[in-house]
């Protein structure tokens, strides 16, 4: 019963957090790499030139850095500036939307390469062909291009969906919520259970990613029905 | 005034150019091929017909249209363009037939997109997208795939798939449809299948251009023929005077040869 209570009920919430990390970055980052995407082939070269640069920084970089720098800065900012500028909402919150947003970011240059891929792989035939039909280009892309683009790229956005659960853990560098900070909390301060937190939460761990690979595994059998 | 007439197109490519002045015209519900070895410019041609390339000089017309004339282009409206290429229809040689479309689907979807241009009430529109089903049909029957009209383009055989594109082209309605080497992606036994539509298509009155290695399809088919050679039109005549008694050196040269190589 103490188990439960100390260990396994702590490690859910955390596991909680950890899902809300995950779920919000990854609904974020999938339209803004696109988007990103779209702007790193820009044909206005300040856009590209700009977007480019933000995609290697940010991919040169590490993540930790990128959440301590997105939870610093703004109160630096204000303080140099002399603003006074605060957050309205509790510092526990603001810290999480921070994280997320540096998660976003992040993976959001990631997604955006691999969609780069995924377009550049499509035949210039497809494109031509939708021309002569007299498609405009945002019709060619969402109707024709698009589809051919995600069944392309759903096994490398696979890899990056599952790096994504585990990088989460990234999050202890600024605020002590999710899943893998809580098991080494309680591993410090409640020595009694050995390394059980730990092997916990690695469970869980691998039961999140289990069904993520299930889901995805869905998806690509679902795009099965065409070749391209 | 003919129904389709080119006028001086010329195009280049860096350095190179491609086409050196090219002039013909053709009449409505006539055939046209376009040989010649590979290079010669036929194919940067049609896509100047398509303006999937933009020649830097000429003017084309159709039906006393001007469509496209190298002065102004550059200062249409994509819109603009785009109704205009619509009077063209192109087969490739590669058929790119949209995957993730059923024979159905890939006839049905530039009519069905291009209904979202006009402002059409609920059940107008109802309405138009059923007369496109049912003009899609009707192309798919005459090409001969009725059966398959819910395959993926994956499942059919190449011949399949580019009487499929066909159907597609001719959706649109196009006045002038036009061919890149469409068979030459073919084995010979499924090439047959695409030049009977092609000329079942020509007893239908369609008027068509048709770049092509086919040399006896060419003669049988055609009601003019073009030969090019180097970026310019080096002989053009009827199919039976360009083919029996052509009289620059290098069309019988390039006829030998392809005689030679059947």
């Amino acid at each position: 019963m103490q188990f439960i209570n100390i260990v396994v009920l702590p490690l859910l919430e955390g596991l909680l957090y950890t899902f809300l990390f995950f779920i919000i970055t990854l609904i974020a980052s999938l339209p803004l790499g696109l988007l990103i995407s779209f702007g790193s082939k820009s044909k206005i070269l300040p856009i590209r030139w700009a977007v480019r640069c933000l995609v290697w920084v940010i991919r040169g970089t590490p993540l930790m850095l990128q959440i301590l720098f997105l939870i610093t800065a703004p109160g630096l900012l204000s303080q140099v500036l002399g603003l006074g500028f605060r957050f309205a909402i509790r510092e526990q919150w603001q810290y999480f939307m921070m994280v997320c947003v540096a998660f976003t970011i992040n993976y959001s240059c990631y997604f955006s390469e691999i969609y780069r891929g995924g377009i550049q792989s499509v035949p210039a035939g497809q494109y031509e062909a939708a021309q002569v039909l007299g498609m405009t280009k945002s019709q060619t892309f969402s109707k024709v291009i698009f589809l051919q683009v995600v069944k392309r790229i759903v096994a490398p956005m696979s890899n990056e969906i599952i790096t994504l659960v585990k990088d989460t853990a990234l999050s202890s560098v600024a605020i002590h919520l999710d899943m893998f900070t809580v098991a080494k909390e309680i591993v410090n301060l409640q020595p009694k259970y050995f390394l059980w937190p730990l092997v916990l939460s690695a469970a869980f761990y691998l039961i999140f990613n289990g069904i993520v690979t299930v889901l995805l595994g869905k998806l690509e059998k679902k795009l099965d029905y065409f070749k391209v | 005034m003919a129904f389709f007439e080119v006028s001086n197109i010329r195009k280049h490519f860096d350095k190179t150019e491609v086409l050196k002045g090219i002039d013909f015209s053709l009449e409505k519900g006539k055939v046209l091929s376009i040989i010649g070895s590979s290079g010669s410019g036929k194919t940067t041609l049609l896509r100047c017909l398509n303006f999937l390339e933009t020649a830097d000089e000429g003017t084309i017309t159709v039906n006393g249209e001007k469509i496209f004339d190298a002065a102004t282009f550059k200062n249409m409206k994509e819109y603009e363009i785009r109704q205009r290429r619509l009077h063209f229809g192109l087969v490739f040689q590669s058929f790119n037939l949209f995957p993730q479309y059923t024979v159905l689907g890939n006839v049905t979807l530039a009519p069905t997109l291009r209904l979202k241009e006009e402002k059409l009430s609920r059940i107008e529109k109802k309405q138009r997208i059923e007369e496109i089903h049912e003009h899609a049909r009707e192309l798919i029957e005459k090409v001969g795939l009725t059966d398959k009209i819910d395959f993926y383009p994956c499942q059919l055989s190449g011949g399949q798939q580019q009487r499929v594109a066909i159907a597609r082209a001719l959706a649109l309605s196009p006045d002038i449809l036009c061919f890149d080497e469409p068979t030459s992606a073919l084995d010979p036994e499924l090439t047959q299948e695409v030049l009977m539509v092609i000329k079942d298509l020509k007893n239908a009155d369609s008027t068509m251009i048709v770049v092509t290695h086919e040399m006896e399809f060419a003669k049988s088919v055609s009601d003019q023929v073009i030969f090019m050679a180097d970026g310019v039109i080096e002989e053009m005549g009827a199919p039976e005077e360009l083919f029996d008694n052509p009289q620059s050196p290098k069309t019988r040269a390039f006829l030998n040869k392809s005689l030679e190589s059947i």
